[in-house]
């Protein structure tokens, strides 16, 4: 990653706290992350961790009473101080968004013809033969063969996998820089998931785009990303090279994920999971978040919150990162390791 | 939501087919449905279908009771009650359209304005339906006429206000709903403005709700403006008028001769009764539910 110039996107001290009856909670806790411009990065965590809202907040997308600290700039400009205008401009053409359920995300009542071309006549300004040949176009590209019929028919007439590719195609036809996918594979069977990758796969290629990938399969998101953020109750606590998630990871939650999955290369052994259960960010201690459920927890974990640190070729923030080799990871070279 | 869920029809591929699909389980509905459409085809027409002009007084024949001239008989004055009825559906009818009309219009736009828009002016837009629920549609029109004096445009303007929350409570709350499903803030993120949202795809999805709720009020406005009438302050003589006829009737009823009063007393009754089965059948049509 090239510090030098200006990520497509940053996250730079993020901080979200919700309402929950009465008092303020923080659900997600000063994440510090960049996306590359034509860059991915995959956003991993359990359910709660507040890797959903941490991308919504590109789109200024949160809950109603949210509060946001910190900042998120998308190609330089602060969102969070973003005019009405610019915040549709951002979300008609700067960023899109995948979700994970599609048929909750379209008007049950209208064509998925409606559904494309509205943005572009409304918006744009284009004329509705041009939009609707635009929308046939790309439904084509994300592999759906009949496009005029499917353009005239409306969400219930569509499987999940498809309409997933038509959310696609509508994440495509304002032809963003960046694309936010909120577990889009996760509501799908499996061969649909690897159909519906492939496609945002092949999109991104041909345009460049960069993306978010949120999900909580691990393995997906090291096929697919270029690097790996691991969140954890609100907070990252470690990013890495996807490549070296396997071999380099020293988070003790990152190592737990990795162990709790089964792998078909190693032959059959017991999974494992990790004791006790997620906290949200709003019940973290002073401490790491991870030190009730970590098994190399000691006196400083309670206390003191670890800041990220260098850790090779990622940041770990973690005061005893484990060192590669030390428990059950692939074999690893030795590093120093500065402690926080 | 169970609104997007209407089955389409199943059956044969012919129309007669089809047509018996969709009215299957429906008798109630379609009868009540009918009975509107009649009472307004009789409205409509009543110039080509009244026997009589409904205010031609005929000094001999005074409250006569059914006759082959008369098939429903004679009132006081020796008008042929018949063509009364269906002169009077004229007024009995455009009154509570034009009421319902109002407030539903009103209504919605409040509603989903108010769900829309959300803070102090939806507390404001709330606060005012509370209020003006508190008072039932009658005294309020009496209170108008009280200041305006009697007429049927007073009733209409104040109960149009009467009904406003009746509407507007309802959709509210279902607008609400509507707001915050996915798909309304996926719209957001293609770029659509809010009132693009509001007008092209809230509204529209909340179209069912407000003609149930249309449906049902209509049958409850034309009471209250037939009271209103009955009362004297609403249509006056010699209009004929459903609720003022049944009040010229009712000296009649000791006279032993309760026609006048009997008839649009039991037409007034079967049409809000229509106007009541009609509206539960749709709203079990078109939201899937039970009111």
């Amino acid at each position: 990653m090239n510090h030098m110039e200006t990520p497509l996107l940053a996250f730079e001290g993020l901080h979200i706290t919700l309402p929950v009856r009465g008092e303020h909670r923080a659900v997600v806790h000063r994440v510090d992350l960049t996306v590359p411009a034509g860059g991915a990065v995959g956003l991993v965590g359990e359910s709660g961790s507040g890797k959903s809202l941490t991308a919504r907040s590109v789109l200024r997308l949160l809950p109603p009473g949210a509060r946001v600290g910190g900042d998120v700039r998308f190609d330089g400009a602060s969102v969070t101080a973003m005019d009405a205008a610019s915040l549709r401009a951002l979300r008609g053409s700067g960023a899109a968004m995948i979700f994970q359920d599609p048929r909750a995300h379209i008007n049950p009542l209208r064509t998925i013809g409606d559904f494309l071309t509205e943005g572009l006549v409304t918006t744009r300004g284009q004329r509705q033969g041009a939009a609707t040949a635009r929308a046939t176009d790309l439904l084509r590209e994300v592999g759906i063969a009949d496009a005029p019929r499917r353009l005239r028919q409306r969400p219930a007439e569509l499987s999940g996998g498809l309409l997933q590719r038509v959310m696609i195609a509508a994440a495509l036809i304002g032809e963003p820089r960046l694309l936010l996918a909120d577990e889009p594979t996760t509501a799908l069977d499996v061969t649909t998931q690897a159909e519906v990758m492939a496609v945002i796969d092949e999109a991104r290629e041909q345009r460049g785009l960069a993306m978010l990938f949120i999900t909580h399969d691990l393995a997906l998101a090291a096929a697919v990303c270029d690097s790996i953020a691991v969140m954890y109750a609100g907070s990252v606590v470690e990013q890495l090279p996807a490549a070296r998630l396997h071999d380099a990871s020293c988070h003790p939650y990152t190592r737990a994920l990795l162990a709790a999955r089964p792998d078909p290369g190693t032959g059959a052994r017991p999974l494992r999971a990790i004791e006790g259960r997620p906290l949200s960010a709003s019940e973290a201690g002073p401490g790491c978040a991870f030190a009730p459920r970590c098994p190399a927890a000691r006196d400083l974990c309670t206390t003191d919150r670890p800041l990220p640190e260098r850790t090779g070729d990622g940041r770990t923030a973690c005061h005893f990162p484990l060192l590669a080799g030390a428990d059950d990871a692939a074999p690893g070279t030795e590093r120093t390791v500065r402690h926080g | 939501m169970s609104a997007y869920q209407s089955v389409p029809a199943a059956g044969g591929r012919l129309p007669l087919g089809r047509v018996r699909a969709l009215a299957r389980g429906q008798g109630v509905p379609i009868a009540a449905g009918t009975v509107v459409a009649l009472v307004v085809l009789a409205a409509v027409f009543a110039p080509l279908l009244a026997p009589y002009d409904p205010n031609a007084v005929d000094p001999l024949a005074v409250s006569q009771g059914s006759s082959a001239a008369h098939w429903l008989g004679t009132d006081d004055t020796g008008r042929d009650i018949l063509s009364r009825l269906l002169y009077g559906a004229r007024p009995s009818l455009l009154a509570p359209a034009l009421i319902t009309l109002t407030a539903g219009l009103a209504g919605t736009a409040l509603a989903v304005s108010a769900a829309w828009l959300g803070g102090w002016y939806d507390r404001v837009v709330s606060a005012f339906l509370d209020l003006v629920f508190g008072f039932p549609g009658l005294v309020l029109a009496v209170v108008g006429a009280a200041v305006f004096g009697a007429g049927l445009d007073i009733a209409v303007i104040t109960l149009s206000l009467a009904y406003l929350p009746y509407i507007a409570r309802v959709v509210r709350s279902a607008a609400l709903r509507e707001r915050a499903l996915p798909y309304v803030s996926a719209l957001g993120l293609l770029g659509l403005s809010g009132r693009r949202i509001c007008l092209r795809h809230l509204l529209p999805n909340l179209l069912p709700l407000v003609l149930v709720q249309a449906t049902t009020s209509f049958g409850y406005t034309m009471l209250d403006v037939a009271a209103f009438s009955f009362i004297g302050l609403g249509t006056q003589p010699p209009t004929a008028e459903w609720g003022l006829m049944v009040a010229n009737g009712a000296p009649g009823i000791i006279a032993g001769q309760p026609e006048q009063s009997l008839y649009a007393g039991l037409v007034i009754v079967v049409f809000v009764i229509a106007c009541n089965l009609l509206g539960s059948g749709l709203s079990r049509r078109l939201l899937g539910e039970d009111r």
